[in-house]
C-alpha cells in the first residue's frame, strides 16, 4: 500500500534521495511517515553545515516516537524546508513533495551505495512481521 | 496474611484452573539452586497496632525541637486543608497519568501547577516537577549544555554561595559527562558573588552561570548585573531560587535586561513539611525557546473528540520511555504528590498571601537578628540585605554550642564550619512566620547561657 | 465542564485564616522587590477545597480501581503506613538535625537498609536515590567508578536487552557510556549467543531485569553472569520486577553486582499521581566503597550518618538531604507489617494471581506472547490477530476497559511485542476481582467482533472522551494565559 516512487533512490534507514541539478533533496518515505504517525515537530540541520554519511542530522517527532534522520551522503546542507517548522504534517500529507526535509550538495568522491525502489520495497517487506 | 485476601477455597480453585498442584510448582522455571531465599534475619510481622506503638516511640525521639534552622529546608505553617485533600486516595494512590482520560484530576492539577510556577518565576513554561531542588539544578545544567552548543567545551560557573549540597549533587550527576564545573569565590564582606571574580573565570567560554537568590547565606545577590554579564558571555543564566521568596523578590524572568533563561530550585517551602528530609520536589522553568529541552513530564491542554477541554502528558517523545538512549534525561517519576500539596497551598494563599508570608519571614528574621546581636560577642558578618536567613559569628566554637542547645531541644541554626571553614565560628540562622517573640526570647536566653560556659565543658557527639 | 482554579479568582480574595499580617515597613531595597503580581488564584478556602476535591474524583486510583499495570506493581498502599509515617515527630523533623536528635528516623532507615540487604542478598545499601531512574544512574555510576579505580579506561559500553525499560539506556548515556542492544529470542530469553559475541574488554557491564520486561524468567541468568564476569564486566539488576521473586530468589545469588529497588512498587509506597518514588541501591562487597552518601551506620553510642569524609570513594550525593525520607519510613513500616513470613508470600501470591489470570484468558481464546512459558508476576497477551481481524488496536481495548472501571494494563512497552497488554495483577487482589477483569476483557473482545466502533471511540463514560494528543504536541498550551482551549 505504501508509495515507493521509481525515480528516487533510498537509504536503508527510510530516507529518499532525489538528484536535482546542483544538489540532492532528502526526505523520509511514505512507509516511515506511516509508522511514525502524525508528526508534531521537526528539527532540521543548520544551513552551511557539513555532514558525513550515516551521521544523525535531523529529528522528526510524532506523539509516540522521535526518529533520527541519517544523512545519506557526505556533503553540505544548502537549503532546509522552513515550512515544516510551522507545519510538520506536510511530511504526512506529501512525503515526497511538500514534505521534503533539506537539500545537500554532495562532496566529490565516492557516493555510498543507495537502494533503488525495488530494493527498498523488498527491505520494507522483510522488516514487517 | 496482611493484605493478601485469598482464602483456601480461592487458592484451590485457582490452582485447579491453572492445572498445578501447589503454588511452588509455578516457580519451576527458575533453576532450583536459585530458589533459596532465606529471610531469617528479618523479624516476624507485626499488627498495625503493634507497629503503631513501635513507631510512636521512635517518632518521639525526634520530636519537640524549636527550629531556627533553614539551609535548604524550611518550616512553614501548612493549612490542614492541604494534606487532607492530598491524602485522599484518589490523589495519593493514583498512577502516572499515562491514560489521560482516567487521570483528568491529576493532569488538570499539574497544568494549574505549571501555570502558577511559571508565573511565579516570570518565565514561559514549567515542567511537572523533578525529584528535588539539587537534582533540578543538575538537570538545569544538562539542559543548558544541550541548548547552548556555541561553546566547544562545556564550562559551568557555580558560585560558592550556592548551597554546598547542591554543588555536590551537581558534580555527582553532571560529572559523569564531559562537563566542567567551576566554583566562583564570594566576597567576604558582603557574602555576594562579584563580577570581578567572574571575569577571572571566563577561560575558553562560559556555557552557563548559576545565580542563587537568596543565596545559602540568606544574602540577596545582585541578580541584574550577574544576569547581564552572563548574556554578554553568550552564556545561559540559571536562577536557583526559593519559590516563596519570589512572591516578594524580583523573579528570574525579570532579572537583568533580558531575564534569566532557566529557573530551578526546591519547592518544599510551598506546603511540604520538613518530614526528615523528603520527599520534596524540584521545579524547573524556562523561556519558550528551550521548551523542547525541558526534561521530565509536561502537561498540555487540548480537546477531546467532542471539543471538550482536557489535559494530557505531552512532548513525551523526548522522554526515556520513547527516546531511550537519546532522551533528554533518564527521569521517569515526577514528585506528583508534593506538587499536589504545593498547588493547593498556592491556591489558598494566592499572590497576596504568599507575599505576606514572605514579608513576615523577613520581619521575623530582622527581629531575631536584633535580639541576638544584643548578646555580647555575637556578630553579623555580611553587610548586604537578606531574605529570611543570615550568617552570625559566635565568640565561642559553634559546634559545641549547637550541641548544648540541641540537648535543650533548640536548633539554633546550621554550622558553617565544614562547608565554609574560612568563615570561622559561624552559623546560618533562619526565622519563618512560625516563630513568635517568645520562641526568639527562649533562644536568646539559652544561647546566652551556653556562651557563658567554657567551650571544652560541652564537647560530646557533635556532627 | 470543570473550570481551572484561575477562573474562580476574584481580585483580593485569599484564605485569610492562613496568612499572617506583617506590621513593619519592608526594609529590603526596592531594586530587589517584585513589582507585579504573579498569576496565582485569588479564591477562598472553601473554593479551594471544592475545586480540588472535585478534581480528585476525576482520577482512577488503587483506592478506587483495579490497576493491572505491568511492571508497576500497583498493590494496596496500606493506610496505616501513611498514618504512621506522618507522625509529628517524623513530619516536623529537620533533615539537618544533629544525629542525637534524629535517632528515631535513623533507626528506621538503618533497619530498612538491613532488611533490603537480606531481601536482595547484597552487602551494602544506600537509601538516597529518589526513584528507580536515579537508582539506575547511581548503579551505573558505581560501575564506572569501579573500573576507573582499577585504571581500566577501555570499558566504554553498557549492554542492554532490546526489551529493556527506557530508563536503562537513558541512565547509561547519562553516565557517559555508549549503549549496545542485545536481541531477545522468540521464547522471551535474551539471545545468549549474541551476548557472547557482544562482550569484550570494552564492556563495562550489562543492565538486566529478571523476570524480564516480557514477564518471563531469564533461565540462563547464571550463564549470562559468568560470561559478563569473565569479560571483566559487572551486572546491574533493574529491580522493577522484584515483586515476582521477593522472598524466593535473591538477585545477589543470581550473580548481580548492583541493583536498585523500586520502593513505590515492591514496598507499596503510594504512587501519588506520578511520584514520589524511592530507588535505593544495593551492592556486592566490591562496590560498597562507591555507594552514594549519606548512609546510616550503627555504633555503640547510637546511629550515625556516614558522609564524604567516611566514604572517600563515594560517587557522591544525589539529593540535597538524604533522599525521600517519608518514603523510606513507609517502606520500613510495610516491611515490619509483613515481616519475614509476609515477605515470603508476596512473590507466591503475585505469581499465583498472574498465572490464574493468564489461564483464564488463554481458555477464553486470548494469545499469550510466550505461550510455553509460565507467567512470573506478570504476563503479556498480544492482540495482533484480533487487531488485524477486527481493525482495532490494543489501545482501543485499553480505552474501553476504562468504561468498565478498570485501569488499562501497560501498553507502551515492551516495544518488541506488537499490540500487547502487559498485565500484572499483584498479590493484593482477590480471585473475584481477577474474574471480573477476565470477564470484562472477554466481553470487550466480543464487542470488537460485533461493534468495533464502540472500542475505537472509547472511553464513553469518563469526564472526557478520547483526547487529541497530536494537537497537544503541535499547538503547545502548557500554561494558562486567560484563554480557552
Amino acid at each position: 500500500m505504501n508509495n515507493v516512487p521509481k525515480n528516487l533512490k533510498y537509504s536503508k534507514t527510510h530516507e529518499w534521495i532525489r538528484q536535482d541539478e546542483e544538489s540532492l533533496t532528502i526526505g523520509i518515505t511514505d512507509h516511515a511517515q506511516c509508522m511514525l504517525g502524525d508528526l508534531v515537530y521537526v528539527e532540521l540541520p543548520e544551513p552551511e553545515t557539513n555532514w558525513e554519511a550515516g551521521q544523525e542530522c535531523a529529528v522528526v517527532e510524532s506523539v509516540k516516537a522521535a526518529a533520527d534522520i541519517y544523512c545519506p551522503v557526505p556533503g553540505e546542507v544548502v537549503e532546509i524546508n522552513e515550512a515544516l517548522l510551522e507545519n510538520p504534517q506536510l511530511i504526512n500529507e506529501d512525503p515526497y513533495g511538500k514534505g521534503w526535509l533539506f537539500r545537500i550538495r554532495p562532496f566529490d568522491g565516492e557516493i555510498p551505495s543507495l537502494l533503488n525502489a525495488e530494493q527498498y520495497t523488498k527491505q520494507v517487506a522483510s522488516e514487517a512481521h | 496474611m496482611p493484605f493478601i485476601p485469598h482464602t483456601k477455597q480461592d487458592i484451590d480453585a485457582m490452582l485447579a484452573t491453572i492445572g498445578v498442584n501447589d503454588i511452588q510448582t509455578l516457580f519451576d522455571e527458575i533453576p532450583k539452586n536459585l530458589r533459596t531465599a532465606n529471610l531469617n534475619d528479618i523479624p516476624l510481622g507485626m499488627t498495625e497496632m503493634e507497629l503503631a506503638r513501635h513507631l510512636r516511640d521512635r517518632a518521639a525521639l525526634d520530636a519537640g525541637m524549636l527550629c531556627f534552622m533553614g539551609a535548604g529546608a524550611y518550616e512553614h505553617h501548612i493549612p490542614a486543608a492541604v494534606w487532607d485533600i492530598v491524602s485522599r486516595g484518589e490523589f495519593m494512590t493514583a498512577y502516572t497519568p499515562y491514560q489521560a482520560e482516567a487521570s483528568q484530576g491529576t493532569l488538570q492539577l499539574l497544568y494549574e501547577y505549571q501555570t502558577m510556577m511559571a508565573s511565579l518565576m516570570a518565565l514561559d513554561v514549567s515542567n511537572a516537577s523533578l525529584y528535588d531542588g539539587a537534582s533540578a539544578l543538575a538537570e538545569a545544567i544538562l539542559m543548558s549544555v544541550r541548548s547552548n552548543r556555541k561553546h566547544k567545551a562545556s564550562r559551568i560557573l557555580i558560585p560558592r554561595t550556592v548551597h554546598p549540597h547542591y554543588r555536590q549533587v551537581a558534580k555527582a550527576i553532571v560529572g559523569q559527562q564531559d562537563i566542567e564545573i567551576i566554583e566562583v569565590p564570594y566576597c567576604q564582606k558582603t557574602g555576594r558573588t562579584l563580577l570581578t571574580d567572574l571575569e577571572k573565570l571566563i577561560g575558553s567560554g562560559v556555557t552557563a552561570l548559576v545565580i542563587p537568590q537568596p543565596n545559602f547565606f540568606g544574602v540577596l545577590e545582585n541578580v541584574d548585573e550577574l544576569t547581564n554579564w552572563a548574556k554578554q558571555q553568550n552564556a545561559l543564566s540559571i536562577g536557583v531560587v526559593n519559590p516563596l521568596a519570589m512572591a516578594l523578590l524580583k523573579p528570574p524572568g525579570q532579572w537583568g535586561e533580558k531575564g534569566a533563561d532557566i529557573a530551578c530550585g526546591e519547592g518544599q517551602p510551598l506546603g511540604v513539611p520538613l518530614a526528615s528530609g523528603g520527599p520534596y520536589y524540584g521545579f524547573l522553568c524556562c523561556k519558550q525557546d528551550y521548551v523542547r529541552q525541558l526534561p521530565g513530564r509536561i502537561v498540555g491542554r487540548t480537546v477531546d473528540m467532542e471539543g471538550k477541554q482536557g489535559f494530557v502528558l505531552t512532548l513525551q517523545a523526548r522522554e526515556q520511555h520513547i527516546r531511550r538512549a537519546k532522551a533528554t534525561s533518564n527521569i521517569c517519576t515526577n514528585q506528583g504528590l508534593l506538587v499536589t500539596a504545593s498547588t493547593i497551598y498556592m491556591s489558598l494563599m494566592g499572590p497576596q498571601g504568599l507575599r505576606r508570608i514572605a514579608t513576615q519571614c523577613h520581619e521575623n528574621l530582622r527581629l531575631l537578628e536584633e535580639k541576638l546581636l544584643a548578646i555580647p560577642g555575637v556578630k553579623k558578618i555580611f553587610n548586604a540585605p537578606t531574605f529570611h536567613e543570615c550568617v552570625l559569628q559566635l565568640p565561642e566554637p559553634v559546634d559545641p554550642i549547637l550541641t548544648t542547645l540541641a540537648k535543650h531541644k533548640i536548633q539554633a541554626g546550621f554550622s558553617l564550619r565544614k562547608a565554609y571553614p574560612e568563615l570561622g565560628e559561624c552559623l546560618v540562622i533562619c526565622a519563618t512566620e512560625t516563630k513568635t517573640t517568645d520562641d526568639m526570647d527562649k533562644l536568646v536566653v539559652n544561647l546566652r547561657q551556653a556562651l557563658n560556659q567554657p567551650a571544652h565543658a560541652v564537647m560530646e557527639n557533635h556532627s | 465542564m470543570t473550570q481551572l482554579i484561575f477562573e474562580y479568582s476574584q481580585p483580593g480574595r485569599l484564605a485569610t485564616a492562613q496568612v499572617p499580617t506583617p506590621t513593619k515597613k519592608l526594609d529590603i531595597p526596592n531594586e530587589f522587590l517584585r513589582q507585579d503580581k504573579p498569576l496565582l488564584p485569588e479564591v477562598s478556602e472553601l473554593e479551594v477545597i471544592r475545586h480540588y476535591t472535585r478534581l480528585s474524583r476525576r482520577n482512577f486510583s488503587i483506592d478506587t480501581q483495579f490497576y493491572p499495570l505491568g511492571s508497576c506493581t500497583m498493590k494496596y498502599n496500606p493506610r496505616g503506613v501513611h498514618r504512621l509515617a506522618s507522625l509529628e515527630g517524623f513530619l516536623q523533623h529537620h533533615p539537618l538535625s544533629l544525629d542525637m536528635n534524629s535517632q528515631g528516623f535513623m533507626a528506621c532507615a538503618y533497619e530498612l537498609q538491613e532488611i533490603l540487604k537480606t531481601v536482595t542478598g547484597m552487602r551494602g545499601v544506600s537509601l538516597t536515590p529518589m526513584a528507580g531512574a536515579q537508582g539506575e544512574f547511581a548503579g551505573v555510576a558505581m560501575i564506572r567508578a569501579y573500573h576507573r579505580a582499577r585504571n581500566d579506561h577501555a570499558r566504554t559500553e553498557i549492554l542492554v536487552p532490546d526489551a529493556a525499560h527506557g530508563t536503562n539506556p537513558a541512565s547509561a548515556v547519562q553516565c557517559g557510556y555508549k549503549v549496545k542492544e542485545i536481541p531477545t529470542l522468540l521464547d522471551g530469553n535474551v539471545d545468549i549467543d549474541a551476548l557472547r559475541s557482544a562482550v569484550g574488554p570494552h564492556t563495562a557491564g550489562i543492565m538486566l531485569t529478571n523476570p524480564s520486561t516480557l514477564g518471563v524468567f531469564e533461565q540462563k541468568i547464571q550463564e549470562m553472569a559468568a560470561i559478563i564476569h569473565q569479560a571483566g564486566g559487572l551486572l546491574y539488576y533493574d529491580g522493577a520486577n522484584l515483586n515476582a521473586i521477593l522472598g524466593k530468589v535473591k538477585p545477589g545469588d543470581m550473580g548481580f553486582d548492583v541493583m536498585h529497588i523500586n520502593l513505590h512498587k515492591t514496598f507499596a509506597t503510594p504512587h501519588g499521581g506520578g511520584g514520589p518514588g524511592g530507588g535505593p541501591v544495593a551492592v556486592s562487597e566490591r562496590l560498597v566503597p562507591y555507594l552514594p552518601i549519606p548512609t546510616v551506620t550503627k555504633t555503640t553510642t547510637g546511629y550515625r550518618w556516614l558522609t564524604e569524609e567516611d566514604c572517600p570513594q563515594t560517587i557522591g550525593r544525589l539529593s540535597a538531604f538524604m533522599g525521600n525520607a517519608g518514603i523510606i519510613l513507609r517502606a520500613y513500616a510495610y516491611a515490619r507489617l509483613l515481616g519475614r513470613e509476609g515477605l515470603h508470600r508476596v512473590a507466591e501470591f503475585a505469581t499465583l494471581n498472574a498465572n490464574y489470570l493468564l489461564a483464564r484468558l488463554k481458555a477464553a481464546g486470548f494469545t499469550p506472547a510466550y505461550p510455553t512459558r509460565r507467567a512470573s508476576h506478570e504476563f503479556i497477551v498480544t492482540l495482533k490477530t484480533e487487531a488485524k481481524e477486527f481493525s482495532i488496536t490494543a489501545l482501543d481495548v485499553a480505552k474501553r476497559l476504562l468504561d468498565f472501571d478498570f485501569h488499562a494494563p501497560t501498553m507502551y512497552f515492551p516495544l518488541l511485542v506488537p499490540e500487547c497488554l502487559l498485565i500484572e495483577p499483584t498479590e493484593t487482589e482477590s480471585k473475584q476481582v481477577l474474574d471480573a477483569f477476565a470477564d470484562t476483557l472477554i466481553a470487550i473482545l466480543q464487542e470488537a467482533k460485533t461493534n468495533p466502533e464502540i472500542l475505537k471511540n472509547a472511553p464513553h463514560k469518563l469526564p472526557v472522551r478520547r483526547l487529541d494528543e497530536v494537537k497537544a504536541a503541535r499547538e503547545l498550551d502548557l500554561v494558562y494565559q486567560g484563554q480557552a482551549a
